[in-house]
């Protein structure tokens, strides 16, 4: 349940923006989420809406953008189908995931300041 | 939305962050590679399922070696310190880190594990996480290479159904080896398995029991370690870089401090000082 502690961090850096910014609300959040980030989406959703309670996001509703894992040559850019090896065939380089397909980011936050 | 006419109404701004969620993280996990990369120790993220063959590796691996090379673990564990008991005994200076309901490893349990242990001492330090296939590969903690342990009892599909795990390791450790003239699994399929999920596939086939493929892991940690520069004889333990860190999760501060534990706090009023201590988790 590492969505749990994910969240966390989640939570705390925004709460850290929105002093700095001294904001009196917090609109949105939008975070993308990797298909190799190692994160379940509903999952995280669930953990957000559980751990945002009495947090700077209480009534902050989440946006979640879903990366697909792209893999491709580094080379000649041929791109890998999913669930193929990951060499190109032509130039026996290792694939490379395109950016995004393995993280988690915070992309935007939408706050109100004074 | 008042912008224009100064009467004071508030207004949304929209914040571009675009910053890893794991950011703080990773700070930590770079903090600790410094630290392993200076005084010339080889640290390995040793993962797998739950009875995949961690500990048994390791214990091999002691055997091996012979105890040529001077080897340490910490090992996280939910409830026991079983892990670290079984490393001591085979001659693994080890301590366990137990996580409670933790699921994984995270650079600041692994740098509160380094205080008061002599890691500093060591050729290659293992940093045996949490038995699970999930969780601990997002968790980057300062280490020079992932290993992941699969035993053949796990079944041929395991790469293609935790590719998150698979994709991040550096080497696959298959295990329990001896066992595969009583199974059905074929070594081929896990092999083909791991080429679609690891861009640089790389595996070797051992059996802690019999010693089989041993002598391959050896010298993939051989090679490994020649890769880590060595600290110059006579060079000072202490560290040199200065860094920002969180020691207690909910007590910031920044400081400097060296391997004697001398410690340089700033605090939020501007003021600084200095003091010698050990600390724990609670500082």
């Amino acid at each position: 349940m590492h969505e749990y502690s994910l969240i966390q961090s989640l939570v705390t850096r925004v709460e850290q923006e929105a002093v700095a910014r001294r904001a009196t609300a917090i609109h949105r959040l939008v975070v993308s989420i990797g298909e190799l980030s190692g994160v379940d989406p509903e999952l995280f959703q669930t953990a957000y809406d559980t751990f945002r309670s009495g947090t700077l996001c209480d009534r902050t509703p989440l946006e979640l953008r879903q990366v697909a894992a792209r893999w491709a040559c580094p080379s000649c850019g041929r791109e890998i189908p999913k669930g193929e090896v990951l060499t190109c065939a032509r130039c026996e380089l290792p694939a490379r995931i395109a950016a995004g397909g393995d993280e988690i980011l915070l992309e935007t936050i939408e706050m109100e300041v004074p | 939305m008042c912008t224009t006419c100064g009467c004071g109404d508030p207004k949304l701004v929209p914040v571009d962050v675009h910053e890893k969620i794991l950011a703080g993280n990773d700070r930590q996990a770079q903090h600790n590679r410094e630290h392993f990369v200076e005084q010339g120790v080889l640290a390995l993220n040793l993962m797998g399922s739950p009875g995949a063959g961690k500990t048994a590796l390791l214990e091999a691996t002691s055997r091996a070696t012979e105890r040529r090379w001077r080897l340490g673990a910490v090992s996280g564990d939910l409830a026991t310190d079983n892990d670290a008991r079984r490393l001591e005994a085979a001659g693994i200076p080890s301590r366990p880190i137990t996580t409670g309901q933790g699921c994984h490893l995270d650079a600041d349990l692994v740098h509160h594990a380094l205080h008061g242990f002599p890691w500093t001492e060591l050729d290659v330090f293992f940093i045996e996480n949490v038995g699970n296939l999930v969780c601990p590969a997002i968790y980057d903690l300062g280490q020079a290479a992932n290993v992941v342990a699969l035993s053949v009892t796990e079944g041929e599909d395991k790469p293609l159904k935790y590719p998150v795990m698979f994709k991040a390791a550096d080497l696959v450790v298959l295990t329990k080896c001896d066992l595969l003239p009583h199974l059905d699994v074929k070594v081929d399929r896990i092999l083909d398995g791991l080429r679609r999920v690891m861009p640089k596939p790389n595996a070797i086939q051992v059996s802690a029991r019999t010693g089989q493929g041993m002598a391959e892991w050896t010298g993939w940690l051989e090679e490994r370690k020649a890769r880590v520069p060595k600290r110059a004889a006579g060079a000072p333990a202490a560290h040199t870089h200065e860094h920002d860190h969180d020691h207690s999760r909910d007590h910031d501060h920044s400081h400097a401090h060296d391997h004697e534990h001398d410690h340089e706090h700033r605090h939020a009023d501007g003021t600084v000082h200095r003091h010698g201590h050990a600390h724990g988790r609670d500082h």
